[in-house]
């Protein structure tokens, strides 16, 4: 099982769009800096998002959020917050890390 | 990272992707993705490219940068088949979404020894499920 990362804005580039086609069922997508953009529970890619959790993990960094004035309550539902401690564990979790820059 | 990576003996080889995403002139991305997969091929490890969004430009037939004053790295896209590399993947729906189809596509061919050196075709389009499947099963990803 992949952990995939996404480091851009979905509305600047197609990172996202990629890694949502490419990602296989099952595995975890972490949202990290200009990437946590795209699960902002009123954006133009909410569905998009949602409909890619229903066979996917969906997670963001804190730090990211929080540098960006974004708050956890205004994503779409069931993105799970983590730190950085928490994405060290989830990489370990990973069999690796394929980043969509 | 993965566990059979891990478990791998030292010098086994490992199957290693590399995922080209970018256009062929625009920067530097592609010229050096084809240099570390040559690199990667010449350590006898089993060695694949995949396409992906405007990566499969870097494919297109045609290619001439005399009038751009750059250097048209992309010819040595034909050298790939005689480093042993033999799988080219590009993606069905990228070549699609960009109004190209196989026949736009540089016809690169591999001799395979296994079949008395027979000339076959390197580059195979497949779909995004068949390609997420593929990038699931790979030792090493790199990105370019």
């Amino acid at each position: 099982m992949l952990l995939h990362t996404v480091n851009k804005s979905p509305f600047e580039k197609n990172s996202l769009d990629t890694c949502l086609r490419l990602s296989a069922p099952g595995s975890c997508i972490l949202l990290i800096e200009d990437g946590v953009y795209a699960a902002l529970a009123g954006g133009a890619f909410a569905a998009q998002l949602q409909d890619g959790m229903r066979a996917r993990k969906l997670y963001a960094i804190d730090a990211d959020l929080q540098a960006r004035g974004l708050d956890p309550a205004g994503l779409i539902d069931g993105v799970e917050v983590i730190d950085y401690r928490g994405f060290v564990e989830l990489a370990t979790r990973c069999d690796q890390v394929q980043s969509w820059f | 990272m993965t566990d059979e990576a891990t478990a791998a003996p030292p010098g086994a080889v490992k199957k290693f992707m590399y995922i080209n995403r970018r256009a062929p002139h625009g920067g530097n991305y592609a010229q050096e993705g084809l240099e570390v997969a040559l690199i990667g091929a010449a350590f006898d490890q089993e060695v694949s490219l995949a396409f992906i969004d405007d990566g499969v430009f870097q494919l297109k037939t045609g290619q001439d940068t005399a009038a751009a004053g750059l250097k048209n790295f992309t010819a040595a896209f034909a050298a790939l088949g005689d480093y042993e590399v033999k799988r080219i993947y590009v993606e069905a729906e990228s070549l699609a979404r960009r109004g190209l189809t196989a026949d736009d596509l540089m016809p690169l061919m591999y001799e395979d020894e296994d079949d008395d050196y027979a000339e076959k075709p390197l580059i195979e389009i497949i779909g995004k499920d068949a390609l997420a499947d593929l990038i699931e099963r790979q030792d090493v990803l790199l990105n370019f």
